[in-house]
């Protein structure tokens, strides 16, 4: 329990995987903007691009910043922080009626 | 040779982990909530300006889904510059390292040429409510990532000079971190402010 | 029970062989936790004594009705300036004093993670605290309430650079902040010694990982107003403009969403000091330690989930009313347990009635008072008719006061033999603390019932006639006396530095581990490194595990070397401030430059060289 070592040891995502993942967020991006563009999603269009961004979000924090496979102490430094800031702005919103029409 | 005087001050680990590493996740922590205010701001005032220019006249949905796959390809840069550092490859680390600066740069570019041309069109800062919290959140987003450019370029010059190797593999990994956080965070900009029009 | 080997004769003549040695140049450049604690607390103590004075140069102008001591300018940077004061110049950094020397010796480290980091921290503070106060000499100190809310403090009815250095001021210290808890948080997660799990760490270390993180959390808010506002004064946005639809509630919401953390980051430092002292002078172990742990963690959670409590007035609608009434109501519940568990630790202890313990015991009293007018206007109908006046000045005062500063001087007690490897007189002590806690009541007791009658906060002066005049007289002598017990304070400081009796390592008899080094501790802190194996290490069974001491057959460790880089860089920063203020580029150009060097000199210079 002395030094620093703990990247060796952790699972790693390959090059290959990498390239996938980023390949997906250019999907996603493009069907963000498609759903963006479709007339028809237009009622569900806020719960679609919401749901959308929160995977590439995911998905960024989780294999390119690794925090799927590091220690769980990264994890909680980054949630609890982000769970208070959401919370804020979501009293904010709806402080200043920000979902209401 | 710093790297080791670092390490033998580096003392006791409680964790087993970098003291930088958990260093920067607790900016990240604390950058989230530097964003999430400056959201808050934005979405507090949006429809609420009293003259135009307003978002549908201006945002350029297109022209910034290509910043925005730029900037999401420099995520992937950064990684695979990182993988190629911890390998030993400095030639490569040095390559994808470069292209994610330059990816960030190119970004950046777009910020500029969008600004410019807002502003061309009448929208400054203090302009109306728009101009005002559209400005400041994109800029400081836009700053976060000129800080991040020049601190890989910093990379680069280093292992341009042989002084960045294997051994600082930690080194990279926190500027991936910084980067990658950067990249989440314009993730939901374009969100809010382009798509959730 | 543990008490270290060397004697007192011997440790007080360790004591002055390096920790505090060097001239100006050593202080300049130092990265050693102990002298930025020693800093801090000095430069905090000083700060705090300016922040009194202007409380007293109000209460002269108070304590009488249409008294023309103060004109109402001078009177509007006073009472300004003595909230800015005292909140980020002399309790945050007191407490930053504690966090500093202390945190690393009870966790068993060396120092902190980030010597330089921490250097930095400290000389942004003080050069930020000496840039805000340097408004009295240009201009004059800004005048819009130590939360300047907007419109007030737009430039049409805030002209000058007054409230540009409030700002500018802010916006620097909270670099100062940010980069300390950051630093805080990586030291206590990161360096605490074997066997030494988050439960078994000393409670005021637990408070200031606890603070830290409301600080990196609740800072941004606070700094996106200010930035806000800093562009509507300077480049003319419309952020807080009504005339083009900006809200100036929005000030409000950012101000008070860091606010109200804020007071939790004042507070928490003096309970974690207050359940350290409790302890030790009951002779025993802290009660339900778990218990006051989570209360901890409680309060900083909801701390972000009550701040519209300062806003009951303004017209947010009685769904947010309501809604804010119970969350603030819920965070009295964290506190209360902790202070039934201080009561339980008191309860069957032997009791060392000494001035740390007088310090705390009445530390729970006046915060006990505090609480319940502050359980009062968490309900907001109740609070329509006290906001704003001086009800809430007296909540306020003996929270922060009664609280937090009496914590914060049970601290300075219970640590100062530590720091100094004196012992201080307790003749001295109990004086200042009888005549602290008397002209304490006496100033601001009646203050609650001046508020129920009406008179207004942030007023220069009353009418005759309405009654207020011997409360306001009451509250002026209470006043005078309460500046003049500081003096004892000095007093015995001042003799102790000169001729105390030396302290030895652990002249309280206390159990964690800074109490198991030399007084002052040696510059490396620990020759060998500490293994604990439960809470209070110095009160362990078996003593043969723990704490090895200082034992001389083990060379001495080498610490990190000296640097310059945070010092430079800390100047990069205030010189980019004052081109701020005045809007000369060239001069923000120059800050900018050197924050460069001094960042890329920090990053390529090697932690010992």
């Amino acid at each position: 329990m002395t030094q620093p070592h703990e990247h060796a040891e952790h699972a790693h995502p390959s090059n290959r995987t990498y390239i996938l993942v980023a390949a997906i967020l250019g999907v996603i991006t493009a069907v963000e903007v498609g759903v963006f563009y479709l007339d028809a999603l237009k009622p569900v269009l806020v719960p679609i691009l919401l749901a959308l961004s929160a995977a590439k979000f995911t998905m960024v924090v989780g294999f390119f910043m690794h925090l799927k496979f590091d220690s769980k102490l990264y994890r909680a430094l980054f949630v609890g922080p982000l769970v208070v800031a959401i919370a804020v702005m979501m009293a904010m919103f709806l402080l200043y009626g920000v979902f209401s029409a | 040779m710093s790297q080791t005087d670092a390490a033998a001050m580096e003392m006791h680990s409680a964790t087993g982990l970098p003291n930088r590493k958990i260093l920067m996740w607790a900016f990240i922590g604390s950058e989230c909530m530097l964003f999430g205010s400056l959201i808050i701001v934005y979405m507090v005032y949006r429809g609420k300006s009293l003259v135009g220019p307003y978002p549908a006249d201006l945002l350029n949905i297109p022209f910034i889904t290509v910043t925005t796959f730029v900037l999401l390809m420099s995520s992937l840069m950064m990684v695979l510059a990182l993988s190629a550092v911890q390998r030993g490859d400095m030639k490569w680390g040095k390559i994808w390292l470069f292209m994610t600066a330059l990816l960030g740069m190119v970004f950046l570019g777009g910020q500029v040429y969008e600004f410019s041309h807002f502003v061309h069109e009448g929208l400054t800062l203090k302009t109306n409510l728009f101009g005002g919290s559209f400005f400041l959140l994109t800029g400081t987003h836009g700053a976060h990532v000129a800080v991040g450019v020049i601190w890989l370029m910093s990379l680069v010059f280093m292992a341009q000079r042989g002084r960045l190797t294997q051994a600082n593999a930690e080194t990279v990994e926190i500027a991936g971190l910084y980067w990658h956080f950067v990249d989440v965070v314009w993730i939901v900009l374009f969100t809010l402010i382009y798509l959730l029009v | 029970m543990a008490v270290r080997s060397e004697s007192p004769a011997a440790s007080a003549s360790h004591a002055h062989e390096g920790t505090y040695a060097g001239g100006l140049l050593s202080w300049i450049t130092t990265v050693d936790h102990k002298r930025i604690g020693v800093m801090y607390g000095v430069s905090a103590f000083f700060f705090f004594l300016v922040g009194g004075l202007e409380a007293l140069l109000i209460r002269l102008q108070l304590g009488s009705a249409e008294n023309t001591l103060i004109d109402p300018d001078l009177y509007n940077q006073l009472f300004t300036m003595h909230g800015t004061t005292m909140v980020f110049l002399a309790i945050m950094p007191l407490s930053a004093a504690f966090f500093n020397f202390i945190v690393p010796l009870q966790i068993g480290a060396r120092d902190v993670a980030f010597p330089r980091l921490n250097a930095f921290s400290f000389w942004v503070f003080f050069l930020g605290a000496l840039f805000m106060n340097a408004s009295f000499l240009f201009g004059g100190a800004p005048d819009a309430g130590w939360f300047g809310y907007a419109n007030l403090t737009s430039t049409q009815y805030s002209p000058g650079m007054r409230v540009d250095f409030w700002v500018i001021g802010l916006l620097v210290l909270g670099v100062s902040s940010i980069a300390a808890a950051l630093n805080f948080i990586v030291t206590i997660i990161n360096l605490r010694c074997e066997g030494m799990t988050l439960m078994r760490m000393p409670l005021f270390t637990w408070m200031t990982l606890i603070t830290s993180f409301l600080l990196v959390m609740a800072f941004p808010a606070i700094t996106v107003g200010l930035v806000l506002l800093m562009f509507d004064r300077m480049f003319g946005t419309l952020f807080f403009n009504p005339m083009a639809g900006g809200d100036v509630l929005l000030w409000q919401h950012l101000f008070w969403i860091f606010g109200h953390p804020e007071v939790y980051i004042l507070l928490l430092p003096g309970l974690g000091i207050v359940s350290e002292v409790i302890p030790v002078f009951s002779r025993k172990p802290l009660f339900g330690y778990a218990f006051v742990v989570y209360s901890g963690i409680l309060i900083a959670f909801l701390g972000f989930g009550v701040w519209a409590h300062h806003m009951f007035a303004v017209g947010l609608g009685p769904v947010a009313n309501t809604v804010f009434s119970a969350t603030t109501m819920l965070i009295a519940i964290p506190t209360g347990v902790k202070i039934f568990n201080w009561i339980a630790t008191l309860w069957g202890g032997s009791l060392r009635l000494r001035t740390p313990l007088y310090f705390a015991l009445g530390f729970i009293a006046m915060f006990i008072i505090g609480g319940l007018s502050g359980v009062m206007h968490a309900s907001a109908p109740t609070d329509l008719q006290q906001t704003d006046t001086y009800f809430i000045v007296a909540h306020i005062h003996y929270v922060l006061f009664g609280g937090v500063m009496f914590a914060l001087f049970a601290g300075m007690y219970y640590w100062f033999p530590k720091i100094t490897g004196r012992m201080m007189s307790e003749r001295l002590g109990k004086a200042h603390f009888w005549m602290m806690i008397i002209s304490f009541n006496l100033t601001f007791f009646p203050q609650h019932f001046l508020g129920l009658h009406g008179m207004p906060r942030r007023t220069f002066t009353y009418e005759s006639g309405l009654g207020f005049e011997a409360m306001n007289l009451m509250s002026t002598v209470g006043a005078m006396l309460l500046g003049a017990s500081m003096l004892i304070f000095i007093w015995n400081v001042l003799g102790t530095l000169r001729k105390g009796a030396p302290a030895g390592d652990n002249p309280w008899e206390g159990s964690t581990l800074e109490w198991s080094i030399a007084s002052p501790p040696p510059h490396y802190n620990f020759r060998v490194l500490p293994v604990v194996g439960g809470r209070d290490p110095l009160w362990a069974e078996d003593l043969t595990k723990a704490v090895p001491g200082d034992d001389p057959s083990t060379p001495e460790p080498h610490m990190p070397g000296p640097s310059y880089f945070p010092f430079a860089t800390a100047v990069g920063i205030v010189v980019m401030a004052g081109g701020g203020l005045t809007l000369t580029l060239p001069v923000v150009l120059v800050g900018v430059a050197l924050v460069l060097f001094g960042i890329y000199g920090w990053a390529f210079q090697p932690l010992e060289h």
